[in-house]
């Protein structure tokens, strides 16, 4: 330290780990924060009372088994989609398409219900659709891969505007499909139900929840426990390591994003296949982005995925009946999603930070010099 | 054939300013290092702030006539301004003072931005009490659409060059002067270098926290007077909930399509608006089916692709994007 005049007044220094339960503590504290804020600004904008509009988002979820089971199926969707982008992120692969990937997914799921609906057994044409769909997204996810490999351009851009192409590829198709020139692709096989997954136990959902489930265990085994998992970390912590110690880091690239497209194949199968039975441009919904926060929120671990997309899944719901429930507009949801996103993004900087005040903390940073 | 051509262009720059001040927001804060995603909602935050600006002055009025169009402009510009500049401040304190996440970061405040401008957009419907769904300023957009007497007399000269309104030129303006600013002069030298390696900046005495702020908060400014043009000059005063579409995102690639450069970004942003508006006019041959305009919106995107790609496959060192990109700063982390 260089005499008192010069050292300024906050002194910021990164933590070394902090226990589990104190960075959920913080965490918490930061939902809670955000929860208070977020009713200030109810007040303020819309003259409701908070509690009543807490409650109705609660209802929005819990209110009844149909709701709670579409619930189910918004975390399921939103989970895989998380699940997919996670082992490019750990791989320090901004892989920001997962909403193209989605859709490319979707559309080669509905092309398949499209033109061979009539022409092949249920079973053989739920097996060509599940494999075009995993195909088609792994292809779309691998372009940027292989660029990224060979010439290191930008993937955050590149995966950005391979949403936009994929968006109107949807597009293009929505508009050929539909018969009748609005450019809105109706149910697909809505008599013959060619394609559509069988339902199981008379749940509709349920079918999708069990097989995001499964991935959930799987994706976190594969980055746990496999080799592929620890070279994949390895190339994100720090590419010349891996490099040194004989890893391929293009190889790993482009296998890593091709495994995360398939996944996104998977969500956009299980979206068009499993739950919509059409497509449209809105078929992805913004989850390609929302997984990003998702999966970065739990710090790319894939069970407390489960909680970070409950958490957004809820509160779309909920956005959704406060909508219905006070006659405000849909998007008042989003405001108050991006509040709490906003709360849980900062809180991580007192998770990875320590601040010392100059009057408080002299002893302490004694004590480091 | 003349007037046909000159009438084009003249849409074409009407597309294409918005997405020239936020291309140009944009670059200055990526050349600052911030990857900030979160323009697509700083954009509608400008809109609609200049539209809640607008709307109250309108109503307070006795009548339509009698506007005042300085305050006409300046109070929802100013407005626009406030807003864009909180949208900034939400995304740089986050980012830069508590080290977050730049791409979740923006993602957020898109998603924040983008609901603040439906919601309040659907508030001011139901409190204008319209029966369609949209909010008309049309006073206060005929004080932003004033242009020079003169223009129509000249021909399609006058209909190519001078039947803009001033925002349109203001942002012709700011890139140039970006432009400069960025290549010319010390600050931008210093701006540079904070994007570029900030270790090397912050040992060379440069302040890192106060480039990277004053460069994404007039970054998000700029960018915010776009979703202004759009409402009250393209849109004719009327907003719509989701008409801004996906705008944001094409400034961003025009960030990239013009190599981080904010003066090329002038006739860019020009192509760009000519590429966006091949879909709604019937100019291409489209063989008789709309469908085929779909893929034509898809050329913006494909066309930043391949510069993107080309960029980096050339890998010169003047063409490549900010070294630090995205990443955030902290002292005593080597």
């Amino acid at each position: 330290m260089n005499g008192s005049g010069h050292t300024p007044l906050v002194h910021i220094s990164k933590r070394s780990a902090l226990p589990w339960y104190l960075s959920w503590a913080i965490r918490l504290g930061a939902i809670v924060l955000a929860l208070i804020v977020c009713a200030l600004v109810t007040t303020l904008l819309t003259g409701v009372s908070p509690l009543g509009v807490y409650a109705t988002i609660i209802q929005g979820s819990f209110g009844t088994v149909r709701k709670f089971w579409v619930l189910l199926q918004e975390l399921a969707i939103l989970l895989c989609v998380s699940l997919a982008v996670t082992p490019a992120f750990k791989m320090r692969f901004w892989n920001i398409g997962g909403e193209g990937q989605v859709l490319i997914g979707g559309l080669a799921t509905a092309a398949c219900m499209f033109y061979f609906g009539d022409k092949m057994p249920n079973a053989l044409l739920i097996l060509v659709m599940i494999i075009a769909s995993i195909l088609a997204a792994a292809v779309w996810a691998a372009i940027p891969a292989f660029f990224k490999a060979k010439w290191n351009t930008n993937e955050t851009l590149f995966t950005l505007m391979m949403n936009y192409v994929a968006i109107q590829l949807v597009s293009y198709f929505c508009n050929v499909w539909d018969r009748k020139g609005s450019g809105i692709v109706g149910i697909i096989n809505p008599k013959t139900e060619a394609g559509w997954f069988p339902v199981i136990a008379g749940k509709e959902y349920l079918l999708n929840v069990l097989i995001v489930a499964v991935l959930t265990a799987a994706v976190y085994a594969y980055l746990r426990f496999t080799k592929h998992g620890y070279e994949l970390s390895v190339v994100g912590e720090s590419e010349r390591t891996a490099r040194y110690v004989g890893i391929k880091v293009e190889k790993v690239i482009l296998r890593t994003m091709i495994l995360s497209g398939a996944l996104c194949g998977v969500a956009g199968l299980l979206l068009v296949g499993g739950t919509d039975h059409t497509i449209s441009t809105t078929t992805a919904g913004g989850r390609g982005f929302t997984a990003v926060m998702v999966s970065w929120l739990a710090k790319f671990n894939p069970i407390f995925m489960v909680l970070t997309s409950f958490l957004l899944a809820f509160l779309s719901r909920g956005s959704s009946q406060i909508a219905q429930n006070f006659g405000l507009n849909h998007s008042f949801g989003d405001i108050l999603t991006g509040i709490i996103l906003f709360f849980i993004i900062g809180s991580e900087f007192f998770i990875n930070y320590r601040i010392s005040f100059r009057s408080g903390g002299e002893k302490e940073e004694g004590s480091h010099a | 054939m003349l007037s046909t051509l000159a009438f084009y262009i003249s849409r074409a720059v009407q597309q294409g300013i918005p997405l020239l001040f936020g291309s140009t927001g944009e670059t200055l804060t990526e050349k600052s290092g911030n990857l900030n995603l979160g323009i697509p909602g700083i954009m509608y935050a400008g809109g609609i702030c200049g539209v809640i600006g607008a709307f109250f002055y309108e109503r307070s009025l006795i009548s339509p006539e009698a506007i005042s169009p300085f305050l006409a402009v300046m109070i929802p510009m100013l407005c626009s301004l406030a807003g864009s500049l909180i949208m900034g401040l939400i995304y740089c304190f986050l980012t830069v003072s508590l080290r977050a996440n730049q791409n979740v970061t923006g993602l957020a405040l898109t998603t924040f931005g983008v609901g603040v401008g439906n919601f309040f957009g659907g508030y001011l419907i139901k409190i204008g009490g319209s029966s369609v769904a949209s909010i008309a300023l049309s006073a206060t957009s005929a004080c932003f659409r004033k242009s020079l007497p003169f223009a129509d007399r000249l021909g399609a000269f006058g209909t190519v060059f001078l039947s803009y309104s001033f925002l349109a030129y203001l942002a012709v303006l700011i890139s140039l002067a970006a432009g400069i600013l960025l290549r010319r002069s010390r600050v931008g030298l210093h701006l540079r270098a904070v994007g570029e390696n900030p270790g090397t900046a912050d040992a060379a005495g440069i302040n890192i926290s106060r480039y990277k702020y004053m460069a994404t908060c007039i970054g998000s400014m700029i960018a915010g007077l776009g979703g202004l043009y759009y409402v009250m000059d393209y849109a004719s005063g009327v907003w719509s909930n989701d008409a801004f579409g996906d705008r944001g995102w094409l400034a961003i690639a025009l960030v990239i399509f013009t190599i981080w450069r904010p003066d090329t970004g002038v006739l860019a942003s020009i192509l760009y608006g000519g590429l966006y508006i091949l879909s709604i006019n019937n100019i291409l041959p489209t063989g008789g089916a709309g469908a085929v305009k779909e893929l034509y919106k898809m050329l913006p995107y494909v066309m930043t692709i391949i510069v993107l790609v080309l960029t980096s496959v050339r890998n010169k060192k003047e063409n490549q994007p900010p070294a630090a990109l995205g990443l955030s700063y902290f002292r005593e982390e080597r």
